[in-house]
């Protein structure tokens, strides 16, 4: 009779414990909600996380040329380092060229790149204004917005990148969802 | 594959005919007799941290670029024994160099899809239940000249973005379940701590499987090259994934699209769609011993030694060609073998001086067979650029001389 009595109280203790998920070590200490949002800077395809500020190619012409021109080339093509400027057909080719306007599906990832990772020698030394500045440059070099578009957290996720559905999930078929 | 040849005991009846055959790599060794090497010279004292031999020189192979922060340095397999990859020579991939961090400063931090935002310092981590498992980790770009007919001309070159360790840590759903994962979560984002915020995202089903944030490697700290003093090990996941310099957790909805898993890191087939988030390594294997750039020297007894892998599961065999794929036998797997780990075979040959090609197939437990080139080619096209794992051929010569083979 005990044993009946005890059984479907562990069962619900259980249950409560994982719904609520209480932790098992209490080790660690709390974040903060501040703490989370200054690190919270990855920005997904939604652009949820996207900073205030703005930004037009015509401002980001003025920062690529101080900035990134160095490396990636007048207007995008020719430097040492990657290439930005180009259309998915070239992805056919028998070198294909994958870069910003033929490769990448999604333009969020160009700003949250450019803001965590560049320039190469100072990376996260461009303010919010000058990321979307530059974002903005580098897509007008790939024809995907007109040069006076302000890019902003309203604007910039409703950028359709020419080459968005260009990826497969792996069809090996033992990844992921 | 637990079959042995019928010679192989005449075989490890002849350790010194062995040794011969592999001298000829080498310096000539001086007459050895008892007396030569210490007596009436007083020896080194004892030391706070020790350091390899004066005489050997097995160092990563580096290639000289514009940016040596965003490059990478590659393990001399041929120069490995074993399964374990020293610390000091496991390969090296870096996206914008390699931080020095002050593990007294540095926490993990873990946020979004969860009830209990939190941060761990190295204390708390070290106090949380600990596993050590053995694993590869290997650059997704791995072997990537070997979509080439010929490939690369030694194993360095040719298979050096892998490395293999005894990694120590917390299993990372232990830090999650902590933090309280919500039901509508199904990834994570993995951050690190160096100049680009290097970052990954990966399943949640993986993170709770078998993620392991590790801060141990090899029996003590992990290198700074490698991570320190938090690295996340994925095992059998392209190496990027294993995000070096852990420091920031966020439990998401979906995979959020960074650039090192679009625009890197992504297959280009041929019709010029990309296959995105190929996590797991396919099995490979590759014989370091003899390989490119070796000579054996005059014909007789040689031990074929290579490694095998696969980065969903174990090593369930792996055969040997010494006559360019006409026959194949099976080699002899070390024991243990770990699951998405380095498993060194072993296969004793007796070389007639004719000119050959040696190759090595393995398979995992999965059944999966590594492919040879023109079936991967027919499979994924020539420009994946990414997860090539074919079957590598090394010719020898009749001189003895050991160079890379179209196969």
């Amino acid at each position: 009779m005990r044993k009946c009595r005890t059984v479907p109280i562990l069962l619900l203790s259980l249950l409560t414990a994982q719904a609520i998920g209480a932790q098992t070590y209490g080790l660690g200490r709390p974040l903060t909600a501040d703490e989370a949002r200054r690190v919270d800077i990855t920005i997904g395809p939604e652009g949820r996380e996207l900073p205030e500020g703005s930004g037009t190619a015509a401002d980001g012409a003025q920062v690529y040329e101080v900035r990134c021109k160095e490396c990636h080339g007048d207007l995008g093509v020719g430097g040492d380092q990657a290439a930005l400027i180009g259309v998915p057909e070239q992805l056919k080719e028998a070198r294909p060229i994958k870069t910003v306007g033929s490769f990448w599906p999604y333009a969020t990832t160009l700003f949250d790149y450019t803001r965590r990772a560049m320039p190469f020698e100072e990376p996260g030394t461009l303010s919010d204004d000058q990321v979307y500045a530059v974002t903005a440059y580098v897509l007008h070099l790939n024809g995907i917005v007109e040069e006076d578009f302000e890019l902003n957290r309203e604007t910039l996720p409703d950028v359709k990148m020419p080459n968005r559905e260009g990826f497969v999930r792996d069809p090996r078929g033992q990844a992921g969802e | 594959m637990q079959r042995r040849s019928p010679t192989r005991r005449a075989f490890l009846g002849s350790s010194a005919l062995a040794g011969a055959a592999w001298s000829a790599c080498q310096a000539p060794a001086p007459e050895s007799t008892a007396d030569t090497a210490s007596t009436g010279t007083l020896g080194s004292p004892v030391s706070r941290y020790g350091q390899r031999s004066p005489f050997e020189n097995a160092t990563r192979g580096v290639r000289t670029t514009l940016t040596p922060e965003a490059a990478s340095s590659r393990t001399p397999l041929d120069e490995t024994y074993g399964i374990i990859t020293p610390s000091a020579l496991h390969f090296e991939r870096h996206h914008a160099g390699v931080p020095e961090i002050d593990p007294a400063n540095h926490e993990l931090m873990i946020h979004g899809l969860v009830e209990r935002p939190m941060a761990f310092s190295l204390e708390d981590i070290k106090r949380l239940p600990s596993v050590s498992r053995v694993h590869f980790v290997e650059c997704s770009g791995n072997s990537g000249g070997e979509w080439s007919p010929a490939g690369a001309p030694n194993v360095s070159l040719s298979h050096g973005l892998a490395s293999c360790s005894e990694w120590t840590g917390v299993p990372l759903r232990i830090l999650l379940e902590e933090a309280g994962v919500r039901p509508e979560a199904g990834w994570i984002l993995a951050e690190g701590a160096d100049a680009c915020l290097m970052q990954r995202s990966i399943t949640l089903e993986k993170a709770m499987d078998d993620g392991l944030v590790a801060y141990g490697q090899n029996g003590e700290a992990i290198r700074p090259e490698q991570g320190y003093p938090l690295r996340l090990i994925l095992p059998g996941w392209e190496g990027n994934t294993n995000v070096k310099w852990l420091r920031r957790i966020k439990v998401t909805e979906g995979p959020q699209y960074v650039k090192d898993e679009t625009s890197k890191y992504t297959e280009l087939m041929e019709d010029g769609t990309a296959w995105i988030f190929t996590f797991e390594m396919d099995a490979k294997s590759v014989i370091t011993r003899p390989s490119g750039g070796h000579s054996i020297g005059s014909p007789g007894f040689v031990e074929i030694s290579g490694l095998a892998w696969s980065g969903r599961g174990k090593i369930a065999r792996v055969e040997v060609s010494t006559d360019g794929g006409s026959s194949w036998s099976d080699a002899e797997l070390q024991a243990p073998v770990y699951s998405r780990a380095f498993t060194r075979f072993r296969l004793p040959w007796e070389w007639d001086g004719a000119e050959t090609v040696l190759l090595s197939r393995c398979q995992d437990e999965t059944g999966y067979v590594q492919p040879t080139r023109a079936l991967l080619i027919e499979e994924r096209g020539t420009k994946s650029a990414y997860h090539c794992n074919r079957i590598k051929g090394w010719r020898v010569a009749a001189d003895g001389s050991v160079t890379s083979a179209e196969v």
